[in-house]
């Protein structure tokens, strides 16, 4: 899991039946100092999330189990909000 | 499996259901000298580790989600199962 914030939305029309009323949205991934790293992705929302948001996302295949099990394409999923920046423990 | 360090924890109110009573960790991912890589993740605690130890985390999703939840299938992709008492290594002998 990694931790991003989210910064923006997608929206989609035409796309898999199973995505049909998921939240698109666009995924900064920070590292452990919340410090950008890597490209902006697009995740599917599981927990309502919404943008300017800190929260953690799962790849790979278990990105898919929040929802009804192997049956939404996705790779990518937020599946908490972070409270706060303040709620990140490093070090301290 | 890789070797990290835990630095710190992450509070999430608004999570999935099958991360309720898990601890997020946050980790840095370490090189077997003990040096920082430019890795860092989030691994559920299965082994009640803390700041500053040295752990193993599984990246596979089956055995991450067995290992700290006790049941495969959750949205889990990351779990710490080890804590590292030491590492030898070959060259520093």
């Amino acid at each position: 899991m990694q931790l991003a914030r989210v910064i923006g939305t997608v929206v989609s029309t035409i796309k898999n039946e199973s995505l049909h009323g998921r939240k698109l949205l666009i995924v900064q991934t920070l590292d452990r100092h919340l410090n950008e790293s890597g490209k902006p992705m697009v995740a599917v929302d599981s927990v309502g999330a919404g943008v300017g948001e800190l929260v953690f996302w799962c790849r790979g295949k278990e990105a898919s189990f929040p929802f009804k099990r192997e049956d939404t394409p996705t790779d990518c999923t937020i599946i908490g909000i972070v409270d706060s920046e303040k709620h990140v423990t490093n070090g301290k | 499996m890789i070797l990290a360090r835990v630095v710190g924890n992450i509070v999430a109110t608004q999570k999935n259901i099958r991360y309720e009573n898990a601890r997020v960790m946050l980790c840095q991912q370490i090189t077997p000298e003990g040096e920082d890589t430019s890795y860092s993740c989030l691994a559920l605690d299965s082994v009640d580790s803390g700041v500053g130890d040295t752990v193993l985390i599984v990246q596979e999703g089956w055995s991450a989600s067995t290992a700290s939840t006790g049941k495969a299938g959750a949205a889990i992709d990351s779990a710490i199962v080890g804590v590292v008492d030491r590492i030898d290594l070959l060259k520093s002998l």
